[in-house]
């Protein structure tokens, strides 16, 4: 393959960062070279593609790195216009579902982080606040399934989607990684049901990291921060 | 028809400018809501229950809210005049850096402000470091849109904001020897005009950052 067209993605294979762009990628059909990063030993690749953050994930395409997720996300969306969109045609959806990945992204991660490497009332503080800000989420996108639970035909997951399943997705691995719940289908019935529609699907399973390994990962994280 | 568009914004909150330079650049009209920020009034708590700030955008009565993602609506919408670049790439730098702006500039500025004694030079250097980052950006360009304003331009008015209310504010982080490029480009950006006709008076931004700057730390 010559530089034409060549399409690199740096990652790492626990982070739902990258997890977004290999679903989108994999959503659009765009062959890629994988590169694994050791985030402890960061490749000179990695540090002059994306030298302000010096994070993953990073999409060379042509030669031209992009970084930030949801950047990539509309990137990959307005370069391969081919095949299914990841972001609705109508500017009013578009700017429905920006909003809600955005706050996605500006509103767990930090509670999540906590949660993980914290213990009793430091832990549970953290995830109060993520059942909290579930149920916002929850509210605020109820009319986003006007014909009821969450389904999905094919691989048409949109961008909304692609966060929500890097995020909680894989909530099952955490629960057991943490020993408690984290999508509590009473709690959030419609989160729960969107996640669980969207694990059934090839391209969502292909991307999901090894259990075990995963599983092993949380746990040092949190065995890491603890004692 | 412009009771069809309606913009509920504070005159104070560059946010809301952000929008308002937009929506002159295209030539849109509207009908400007201000809100009192500290009694919000029950429409605007309506159609932006989650984060209830300013700025929300109606237009057909379907409410948006967060600034860049309004901008990018109002591009997609009136295609005239576009804000945002045609080519993908470019698109993906200028929200890239408008990102860089919001989440890493301003927190970095608020810290300086909020920084104790023994912290504050720390903060000083990270938010000195953040700003010659974007800086470098702008590489010999009248703007970071090329010719004219464009998306993170725009998105840039935090920072021309900041060098114009830092004085109220007790602080040089914007210095102009420090920052000579970034200094002429906030003086190309207060030139302009669609930006002119929006930016709020300077006495009164002075008058309002020092109050409130007092009102959140105590007066100095």
């Amino acid at each position: 393959m010559g530089e034409e067209n060549k399409v690199t993605l740096y990652g790492m294979w626990a982070s739902p960062f990258v997890r977004r762009v290999k679903i989108a990628l994999k959503i659009k059909g765009i062959p890629y070279e994988y590169v694994e990063e050791d985030l402890r030993n960061k490749s000179q690749f990695l540090l002059q593609y994306n030298p302000v953050h010096k994070k993953v994930p990073v999409l060379v395409h042509n030669g031209n790195p992009i970084a930030e997720s949801l950047i990539i996300l509309e990137y990959i969306n307005e370069t391969w216009k081919h095949g299914r969109k990841i972001l609705p045609e109508d500017p009013f959806e578009r700017a429905k579902v920006r909003f809600w990945a955005d706050f996605l992204q500006q509103q767990f991660l930090d509670s999540l982080c906590s949660a993980t490497k914290s213990r009793e009332e430091a832990h549970e503080k953290a995830m109060k606040d993520v059942f909290k800000k579930l149920t916002v989420f929850e509210e605020g996108t109820e009319g986003f399934f006007p014909n009821g639970s969450p389904h999905f035909e094919g691989e048409n997951l949109g961008f909304l989607d692609i966060v929500l399943c890097s995020l909680f997705g894989s909530h099952k691995v955490g629960e057991e990684a943490l020993t408690m719940k984290i999508i509590d289908p009473e709690r959030h019935p419609l989160v729960h049901s969107w996640v669980t529609a969207m694990n059934e699907l090839p391209v969502v399973k292909e991307t999901l990291p090894p259990r075990d390994k995963m599983v092993a990962f949380i746990q040092s994280l949190r065995g890491n921060s603890l004692d | 028809m412009a009771e069809e568009v309606k913009l509920f914004g504070s005159w104070a909150s560059p946010y809301t400018s952000r929008v308002k330079v937009v929506l002159k650049l295209k030539g849109i009209e509207y009908e400007n809501v201000e809100e009192d920020l500290s009694n919000k009034s029950p429409l605007l708590l309506k159609y932006n229950p989650i984060h209830k700030k300013v700025p929300v955008f109606l237009h057909h009565g379907k409410p948006i809210a967060e600034s860049l993602i309004i901008i990018e609506y109002i591009d997609e919408t009136w295609k005239h005049n576009p804000i945002l670049p045609i080519d993908p790439y470019d698109r993906a730098m200028a929200r890239f850096w408008a990102k860089f702006i919001d989440e890493k500039i301003q927190p970095a500025v608020w810290k300086t402000l909020l920084a104790g004694e023994n912290e504050r030079e720390a903060a000083i250097e990270e938010a000195h470091q953040l700003l010659k980052t974007l800086e470098r950006e702008l590489n010999g360009k009248k703007f970071f849109g090329g010719e004219s304003l464009g998306f993170l331009d725009v998105a840039g008015n935090v920072v021309v904001w900041l060098e114009v209310s830092q004085e109220a504010l007790g602080m040089n982080l914007l210095d102009k020897e420090k920052f000579p490029i970034l200094h002429e480009w906030c003086q190309r950006v207060l030139d302009d005009d669609a930006f002119k006709q929006v930016m709020p008076p300077k006495e009164k931004l002075l008058a309002f950052t020092r109050a409130r700057f007092e009102a959140f730390l105590g007066p100095k």
